[in-house]
């Protein structure tokens, strides 16, 4: 206590430094042997070693190009499809919900509580050979009747955008809870119909939780492979199962780091992108 | 015109949200249907008839118990390391200017924002490259790393709010900064650092990407799951994964209910002071 009150700028350094260790050393400095390891080369057998094998880069981008746009492709689909599905149950919890708001809330955020693998092989159940809802679209013939839905990237994609939905809807809620109902009075008041008042009042309103929400989804969606392994089959593998598989199965972790450095600049470079696009500094400011 | 367009789009709008909770609620529906199937053979894909022998006894499974176990043991351990650690970050956020708060809140927000796949693989290669043999502690170390950012980020949201007058009139009457802190302080961020632990665990016992590439040989309950996927999911899981969601429901419901309470029982304490105000005795 003596040594705090004599030197009181010591105080956040005490504070912030078990945590940042924490972090140093089980974060940063691992990203750093991720690196490393990425240019090793050998085997299982003989042992790896730091050889500058940049090989594996242009190995990984050639061999897995599919993988590698698919991750892309599934990401983006299911980050849109939630934004539409969230939008609107959002806007009418933040709107409509009165005094139900909380728990409406509740409801909306619980299921994701539960097991992310048990979420998602109920998945297989729904949409099963034998399920209801194949039964059901093969019968009014949007469906063939040898059609499928699990096993297709449908399926790949409906987990997706399920599994990552909460990270779209509590930043879009965060943004049009802040909605002012007398702005809408207004716009209304000033003969805006209702389109225009939601296209020129709530939505860029909402624009910073649209942001947060699509990065906050897209990012972890690029890197799953727990949907494409259950819900899905090899043709619709995805970077996080050859990542995955080149690590844990087949033991070969030069490659299957490559794969992950590219991963992690791939969505450094596009989030850098996206954020000059939407331009944050009118978002947040 | 306008106004039948407005009632249309009113209802429009309920029934999408309404469309919207079944979707979201359809998967635990299923879980909790299924948790009561009496399946023929090793898959519970298709309902084939009703029971409630496996309510009777979840857990039954040793192989599953020990995972649960192991799991709830990772979650306890990492969430109280991690709340500690990160509320100590958050007070010196948001009660300190000092040099390094930039980079601190970037390194805070990096490990949100980078995938799971890429945070497990970083992990193993260091392991791997250390000679670390993975495991219990292994798991542990990693889980901490993703709990740490999340509570940080609640404890914050508490703390900016908070009245440090509460404080300087502790000191003045002569509580020291140790007794301050756990008389006053700690008691007002207790919510914050409430929700930060809760958060914390669940995140924990549902980790699954991160601790497959830390394992070892340990098996927590969503490696569990993940190798019973393979040969048939038993019922037990259903039973379990709804008991996980009505736990979660309730846990939430009550914080609902409390802060409800605490913000009308404000109201009629601020109401009566206006009263005593504008009447003086």
């Amino acid at each position: 206590m003596g040594f705090l009150r004599r030197h009181p700028r010591a105080v956040p350094y005490l504070l912030i430094a078990p945590g940042l260790a924490w972090l140093a050393v089980l974060f940063v400095v691992p990203l750093y042997y991720l690196v490393t390891t990425s240019l090793q080369s050998g085997d299982i057998y003989q042992g790896f070693a730091l050889t500058w094998q940049w090989s594996n880069y242009s190995e990984m981008l050639s061999e897995y190009r599919p993988q590698l746009l698919r991750s892309v492709q599934y990401a983006a689909i299911a980050t849109i499809a939630a934004l539409l599905i969230a939008y609107p149950m959002v806007y009418f919890i933040a709107r409509r919900g009165g005094q139900w708001k909380s728990l409406l809330l509740v409801l909306l955020v619980a299921p994701f509580f539960v097991t992310y693998l048990i979420r998602t092989i109920a998945w297989q159940t729904i949409l099963a050979d034998e399920g209801l809802v194949v039964g059901v679209l093969r019968d009014v013939g949007i469906l063939a009747d040898d059609g499928r839905l699990l096993a297709t990237s449908f399926a790949v994609v409906a987990g997706i955008t399920y599994n990552y939905f909460p990270f779209m809807a509590l930043p879009l809620y965060v943004a049009l809870e802040q909605l002012d109902g007398r702005l809408l009075e207004a716009s209304s008041d000033l003969y805006a119909n209702p389109v225009k008042s939601f296209l020129r009042v709530t939505l860029p309103i909402s624009l910073p939780g649209v942001f947060a929400g699509t990065l906050t989804t897209f990012i972890p969606a690029m890197g799953d492979f727990v949907n494409a392994q259950l819900l899905g089959t090899p043709k619709q593998y995805m970077i996080g199962n050859v990542i995955q598989s080149k690590f844990l199965v087949i033991v070969d972790y030069p490659l299957a780091s490559a794969g992950a450095v590219i991963l992690m600049v791939l969505i450094l470079v596009g989030v850098t992108l996206y954020a000059r696009a939407l331009g944050t500094e009118r978002l947040t400011g | 015109m306008r106004g039948a367009r407005r009632f249309a789009g009113h209802h429009l709008l309920t029934l999408v949200a309404l469309l919207g909770f079944i979707y979201i609620l359809a998967p635990i529906a299923v879980i909790a249907l299924f948790s009561f199937n009496d399946p023929a053979g090793k898959y519970n894909y298709t309902w084939q008839g009703f029971t409630t022998q496996y309510w009777q006894n979840p857990f039954d499974i040793p192989a599953l118990r020990d995972a649960l176990i192991t799991s709830i043991q990772i979650a306890l351990l990492a969430s109280i390391i991690a709340t500690v650690l990160g509320t100590l970050i958050a007070l010196a956020l948001v009660r300190h200017a000092f040099r390094g708060r930039g980079s601190t809140n970037l390194l805070i927000f990096l490990p949100m924002s980078t995938p799971e796949i890429v945070m497990g693989a970083s992990l193993l290669a260091l392991f791997l490259n250390l000679g670390v043999a993975t495991g219990f502690a292994t798991i542990l170390l990693a889980h901490v790393v993703f709990c740490i950012a999340f509570c940080v980020v609640t404890v914050k949201a508490r703390l900016v709010g908070f009245d440090r007058r509460l404080e300087e009139a502790a000191m003045d009457l002569g509580a020291n900064e140790l007794r301050t802190f756990l008389r006053v302080t700690l008691p007002l961020i207790l919510p914050g650092v409430a929700a930060a632990a809760l958060l914390s665990f669940a995140l924990s016992v549902d980790d699954f990407v991160i601790t497959n590439f830390t394992h070892g040989t340990v098996v927590t309950f969503p490696l569990f799951i993940w190798g019973a996927a393979r040969v048939g999911v038993p019922v037990q899981v259903n039973v379990i994964g709804t008991l996980i969601f009505l736990v979660a429901v309730g846990i939430m419901a009550i914080g609902v209910l409390v802060s409800t309470i605490r913000a009308r029982r404000d109201r009629a304490i601020a109401a009566r002071a206006d009263e005593a105000a504008a009447h003086p005795a």
